[in-house]
């Protein structure tokens, strides 16, 4: 036997439905808890942004949640949610996620200038109107900078599944480390960071889209 | 809850190479030595590019993408490439998991610092090392030592994968609980990981408040 490769092509070729399979279970196993964690951060974090005394027990719970291993988290759900079930994966993902996201929520809405606000409020805007367009859209830079985070951590958790059966690309780690074969490990490392890299270059897109301003300002700054 | 009576109320749970108090030393071994080499690397680092705005994009593109490298995998690959033998292939994953929010955050906390309080210390005639350690460092240690925290306590929470190659720590009572179906020894094994995390945590909290300057810690976040 000659020095085993540490990728063997071949066997990519081979199992490619395959990993397109798991890259899709993994795709839908990262994204559904960042976009509930958004969805549930919202109005949370606006709560805590309008109402301080909120804020600090909600991020404080948020920290313990954090601080708990994922592994762990998904062994305690099992009885709950099931083995290998997708349920078991996301549950605690999305809280994660939240942990991050509230903070980032509450950050960018307290960011904005108490001018700015008094000028909308001097302009007539009802408080909904104020929110939706004039604090939400300042919130969006900081908002997006902790949804980078969210996303790309939560695409790395995903493959820890594994353990539990069920981790999208994850099991090509397993199934590496069993047979003591190095090619699905590569791969599966790889794909993964490919993912995260795509995801995080869509939501910096999404960001120079969604605040114009920000780069039309420094593009001043630097002709200045 | 009785699953946990079961695992703590065993008494010999408590002794011998499986025994609960080397566990904990083992996990608190790789978390601490991975968190020190993190720290060794990132924190210089970050203050340079901090200070001197070289290689600032480049650090903060390759640390977000650094957090996707998902840890099982490097370590798997990593033993599979060198052997099991010694802690040095857990370390790997475990640094590269700690290096991103250490790196960022020195930096972004030293970047942050505003401009009249650094130009004010300049005007007073201090050098640029001077700076640095006298005004910039105080200043940016909160936003650095929550990085560090955050780090920790990812550290403690992964270090248990360790557990799945052959290595100690305590995912071995994860590990081989559920490959025993023993629940209340997995179930026990996460309470005793969560636990730690929580005392980092708590930990941290109180550096925090040691060494932080009450000039500094006066205002929440310095932007």
């Amino acid at each position: 036997m000659g020095e085993e490769p540490l990728v063997r092509w071949d066997w990519i070729g081979r199992n490619w439905p395959e990993i397109q399979e798991l890259l899709a279970d993994h795709i839908i196993m990262a994204l559904v808890p960042v976009v509930a964690g958004l969805l549930l951060a919202l109005p949370l974090g606006l709560a805590g942004a309008r109402w301080r005394w909120l804020y600090q027990p909600t991020v404080g719970t948020m920290n313990v949640i954090y601080s708990l291993p994922s592994l762990a988290v998904f062994i305690v759900l099992i009885p709950i949610t099931g083995l290998a079930t997708r349920a078991t994966i996301i549950v605690p993902l999305t809280f994660y996620a939240m942990a991050v996201l509230i903070p980032a929520v509450v950050d960018g809405l307290t960011s904005v200038p108490e001018h700015v606000r008094q000028s909308a409020v001097a302009m007539g805007f009802t408080p909904l109107r104020r929110l939706l367009r004039v604090e939400l859209p300042i919130a969006v830079p900081v908002v997006l900078a902790g949804l980078r985070v969210a996303t790309v951590s939560s695409i790395s958790l995903v493959s820890v599944g594994a353990l539990v059966g069920r981790g999208g690309l994850g099991y090509l780690f397993i199934d590496g480390w069993q047979r003591q074969f190095p090619t699905p490990i590569v791969v599966g490392v790889v794909l993964t960071a490919i993912l995260a890299a795509v995801a995080d270059l869509l939501l910096v897109v999404a960001q120079r889209w969604l605040t114009p301003w920000s780069t039309a300002r420094s593009r001043v700054r630097e002709a200045a | 809850m009785n699953w946990l009576i079961d695992f703590f109320g065993d008494a010999a749970n408590w002794s011998g190479p499986d025994g609960i108090p080397l566990r904990v030393l083992e996990h608190l071994v790789f978390a601490g030595l991975s968190l020190l080499l993190a720290v060794v690397l990132a924190v210089p680092l970050g203050l340079w590019i901090g200070h001197t705005g070289k290689g600032a994009v480049l650090v903060v593109l390759s640390a977000n993408a650094a957090r996707a490298l998902p840890t099982l995998g490097l370590l798997v690959l990593v033993v599979l490439l060198m052997g099991v033998g010694t802690i040095a292939p857990v370390l790997i994953p475990l640094v590269a998991l700690a290096v991103p929010p250490i790196l960022v955050n020195t930096y972004e906390g030293i970047r942050g610092v505003d401009p009249e309080l650094r130009d004010a210390a300049y005007g007073m005639g201090l050098r640029g090392r001077q700076v640095l350690g006298g005004v910039l460092v105080p200043v940016a240690l909160p936003l650095i030592l929550l990085g560090m925290r955050t780090a920790a306590i990812q550290v403690v929470a992964t270090a248990t994968v360790a557990a799945y190659v052959g290595l100690g720590g305590l995912g071995r009572y994860i590990i081989d609980g559920l490959a025993t179906k023993d629940y209340p020894r997995a179930i026990g094994g996460a309470v005793l990981v969560a636990a730690l995390a929580l005392a980092v945590q708590g930990l941290f909290a109180l550096v925090q408040r040691i060494s932080v300057s009450p000039g500094v810690s006066g205002r929440q976040r310095i932007r």
